[in-house]
């Protein structure tokens, strides 16, 4: 059933277009469908794990090598699947009346349904192969979602580097997961989770640790990889509500939760995940300050989200993990939200500059109800989820057994300035008085658009409230799948007074503070705008220009367009390879005893020799093909000589076709001149001698080393009994070898398309 | 190159050669030969006929394109393949039956012989493909 869940959503994103066809704007609504299902069916387990059960389901893959289509629904699994689920129903109807009259809705559609079912299959994957097969499919998704507008230039830009930085660091994460199968001996997630000890003592723990952080942190935006993140805006608003801060980003998050048994725990993960985390949090969100597209300004707070997330993770209590869970579900709740209200304003007044928006509120009362309250439960303030999370994160850092104030410190710069950036996003939008933008076109905004956010929003509210309705159903499970202990975890909105409340009180006053002297501390950071040369993105440029630098330098030399490079580079490359693996494997020992050699086959050879010397002397085309004829013909003589009538047939036949292809050609080739001066002859000629040397002892010692193979008397024995021929030869090309045959005609098929385009395209050029 | 020899043998050799391709395609799994081989023969019969009348005229006598009969030739050979995937075993294990041909007589016939048959027609279709265009050029 839970592989079903997941292959479920890509099967509806096939049919997608035609539902559209189907059942034109009600689309939305009737796509909606699967994610509502698909929530209450993974609601239906939250009773059961959160009395301790999990559930695990295996189907059979690759078994050879231990990859299994397998999937494990636990506590954390579950916190991710209802906000994916929950969330991507909103969003598909949010989508509805946000790209109505688009005409490539159906695409958009079946991206979006894609990219939720590879999130939903990312969260639920137990094989670490399956877990990163959904990884990169929700980083193509990714991909395919920013880039929608492809017609704009710059939003394919960003979807490139959004897939670059995410794409690379999935490779790296699969090096990681490789290590890791290599050193625990499975791949299967819920079979590592539930061994007592972790990998923190093994001696490839640090090499692992490493690549699995490059990996999550590209994915969840981490400094320094977070620039990705506020450039993937490009894509439609409903996706970056929906990937960009509610689920694929937090992806990284989830996979440091889910390893944390297994990774978690050492001094080295403590310390770089609470550094990255860190910084994070605090460039995210003094970077957002200074923001003026409304959704801008939310990719910086979802950047501080993710670094809030990483540094809890890191740190080393369960009340870092409680309260990482706790933001995690708080986040996607007001983030969510106030992405799709970003996208309603933008939608209706045709603007997202913060400088221009004043007194939305008359012109949307249900959007600005959903904004108010997302905006309060990101300022962190009560009675709004937002205040629970953040009285669970200093309760966090002022538990801390060391560097205590270094952390609450890092927590409450970075929750003030989010404060402040609550305050730009809502208060002059939507409540300013309105004066310069007035819209007249004031219609009523469809339920579609207004759902969503409202929704969610509410949520927010309601989590507050009464958070009893989080902390038993999903909160306690997730920490207790994260620590593989059982948690009984109590939230609550007040807990008297507390050191936390406290921290509540400056984080407030202070954030009051930020954002009454934002005006001028927004002047002073416009006249620092040079600054943005030595970050992060700009490494990406030059890093992007240095590998095209570096492609176009090893084209012109390998790609020089002369035939005798081409050769002489083969050659060179072949003798490389065979003569380090001669030396390096079997070492250069020839052990030959010549037969008794026949007077015509001295014959034969002493002619191939004199064919071949006249080759490289003469001095015109046709004498030199000639000269080469013979030297193939002596090779076809001496093939019958040693009794192997194919190959000389073969060869006879190809010594022809080459003098007819050549008869073909010579009247078009220019004038046979040398184009080599003293010292690239002398060259070629040292390649040639040596090639045909290493060629010569390749041989003699495959001699000696064929007397101990047993792969001729093989084949000897079982042509006739099990492949029905007697001409071992063809026996080989057509069944034991088939493979390479097969691999062989297609080539020669690719040669002859090559060869036919080639000259279709010179005379289709000459006769224009 | 109207020569009236090279027509008039044309006209006598190239019934001969094809016969010779054919049968050294079929002799191939017990005696030298092969689709390989039987290949590059009939593609120099057409060559020859290209060499007496023109590659207009041979591309007349085909009748089918030479790109068509390359992947012809690789399909055959693919699906020779993946016959015994059907029947559960791994893709290319040759699978036999056994024709009988009356009076005593069996021919064992197998997915083999069909690859081989793939390899010809490829063989056939690449080499026309080049020479022709090759002889377009002039």
């Amino acid at each position: 059933m839970i592989a079903l869940s997941v292959v479920s959503g890509f099967v509806l994103a096939l049919t997608a277009p035609l539902l559209l066809r189907l059942f034109h704007h009600r689309t939305g609504w009737i796509l909606a469908l699967l994610p509502i299902a698909l929530t209450v069916f993974y609601a239906g387990h939250v009773g059961p794990v959160s009395s301790g059960l999990t559930f695990y389901e295996s189907h059979v893959w690759v078994a050879a090598l231990g990859i299994h289509f397998s999937f494990l629904l636990d506590g954390l699994s579950l916190v991710f699947s209802l906000l994916i689920a929950g969330i991507g129903t909103l969003i598909v109807i949010y989508s509805g009346g946000y790209l109505h009259g688009t005409t490539e809705l159906g695409r958009f559609y079946m991206y979006i349904l894609a990219f939720m079912a590879s999130m939903l299959g990312l969260v639920l994957a137990s094989n670490f192969i399956t877990l990163f097969i959904f990884w990169e499919l929700t980083s193509l998704t990714s991909y395919l979602l920013i880039g929608f507008e492809h017609r704009r230039a710059s939003a394919r830009e960003a979807a490139l580097q959004a897939l670059l930085v995410t794409g690379i660091g999935g490779l790296v994460l699969l090096a990681g997961f490789l290590l890791i199968g290599q050193v625990a001996g499975t791949l299967e997630m819920a079979e590592l989770l539930t061994r007592p000890q972790g990998l923190g003592g093994n001696s490839l723990y640090v090499p692992i640790l490493i690549l699995v952080l490059v990996g999550a942190f590209t994915k969840s935006a981490q400094t320094p990889f977070h620039f990705w993140l506020p450039s993937a805006m490009e894509g439609p608003t409903p996706v970056s509500a929906f990937l960009h801060s509610a689920t694929m980003v937090k992806a990284g998050v989830y996979l440091l939760l889910r390893m944390t048994p297994v990774l978690g725990g050492t001094e080295l993960w403590q310390i770089l995940l609470t550094t990255f985390g860190g910084v994070t949090m605090v460039l995210g969100a003094a970077m957002a300050l200074f923001q003026t597209d409304l959704k801008r300004l939310l990719a910086y707070t979802t950047v501080n989200g993710l670094g809030m997330l990483v540094f809890l993770t890191g740190l080393p209590s369960r009340a870092g993990i409680t309260a990482a869970l706790v933001f995690l579900v708080t986040h996607a709740l007001y983030k969510g939200s106030l992405f799709l209200t970003a996208g309603v304003v933008d939608h209706e007044t045709g603007t997202r500059d913060i400088r221009q928006l004043r007194g939305l509120y008359t012109q949307m009362p249900l959007v600005t109800v959903a904004a108010l309250l997302a905006a309060l439960s990101m300022a962190g303030l009560p009675p709004l989820l937002g205040f629970i999370a953040k009285e669970s994160i200093y309760e966090a850092t002022w538990h801390l057994s060391r560097w205590t104030l270094a952390g609450t410190a890092a927590a409450v710069t970075a929750n003030m300035m989010l404060f402040a950036a609550a305050g730009l996003f809502v208060l002059r939008p939507f409540f300013g008085r309105s004066g310069t933008a007035d819209h007249h076109d004031h219609h009523p905004i469809p339920i579609s658009l207004w759902l969503g956010p409202l929704v969610l929003a509410v949520m927010g509210l309601l989590g507050g409230l009464l958070p009893g309705l989080v902390d038993g159903s999903v909160i306690s499970p997730g920490v207790s799948a994260v620590l593989q202990t059982t948690a009984d975890i109590h939230l609550s909105l007040f807990h008297g007074i507390t050191p936390m409340l406290g921290l509540s009180a400056l984080t407030v006053i202070l954030g009051a503070a930020l954002y009454g002297l934002h005006p001028k501390l927004s002047r002073w950071v416009a006249r620092r705008s040079g600054w943005a040369r030595f970050g992060p993105a700009a490494w990406y440029e030059h890093g992007l220009g240095a590998v095209k630098h570096l492609a176009e330098w090893q084209t012109l030399v390998l790609q020089s367009g002369h035939l005798h490079i081409y050769i002489l580079i083969i050659l060179l490359a072949t003798m490389g390879g065979v003569g380090a693996t001669l030396i390096l494997r079997e070492g250069l020992v020839v052990d030959w005893q010549p037969d008794s050699v026949r007077v015509y086959e001295i014959i034969v050879v002493i002619l191939m020799l004199v064919a071949a010397l006249v080759t490289i002397r003469s001095d015109s085309r046709l004498s030199a093909i000639v000269a080469v004829g013979v030297v193939g013909y002596g090779m076809a003589l001496l093939f019958i000589d040693f009794g192997a009538p194919d190959l000389a047939m073969t060869q006879f036949i190809i010594e022809t076709m080459t003098v007819i292809l050549f008869a073909l050609i010579i009247y078009h080739l220019p004038k046979y001149r040398s184009i080599c001066s003293r010292a690239q002859r002398v060259r070629n000629a040292l390649v040639a001698v040596a090639g045909g040397g290493l060629m010569t002892l390749l041989l003699l010692i495959a001699l000696t080393v064929q007397r101990g193979s047993r792969l001729a008397d093989f084949f000897k024995e079982n042509s006739l009994i099990s492949a029905h021929g007697r001409n071992i030869v063809n026996v080989i090309i057509v069944d034991f070898r088939g493979m390479d045959t097969l691999g062989e005609i297609t080539v020669l098929a690719i040669a002859g398309a090559g060869v036919y385009t080639l000259l279709k395209l010179r005379l289709e050029g000459r006769n224009r | 190159m109207n020569s009236l020899i090279l027509v008039t043998a044309t006209r006598i050799l190239m019934p001969m050669l094809l016969l010779l391709s054919a049968f050294l395609l079929l002799r191939g799994h017990n005696e030298p030969g092969g689709g390989f081989i039987g290949g590059l023969v009939a593609a120099s019969t057409f060559i020859l006929h290209c060499f007496a009348h023109g590659p207009e005229e041979t591309r007349k006598l085909l009748r089918i394109q030479p790109g068509y009969v390359v992947a012809i030739g690789l399909l055959l050979a693919m699906a020779s393949g993946c016959l015994s995937l059907m029947s559960g075993m791994p893709f290319m294990t040759g699978l036999w039956g056994d024709l009988n041909l009356g009076g005593g007589q069996h021919l064992p016939v197998g997915t083999p012989v069909i690859f081989d048959i793939g390899v010809y027609l490829v063989v056939i279709g690449a080499m026309l493909e080049i020479v022709l265009t090759l002889a377009e050029e002039e």
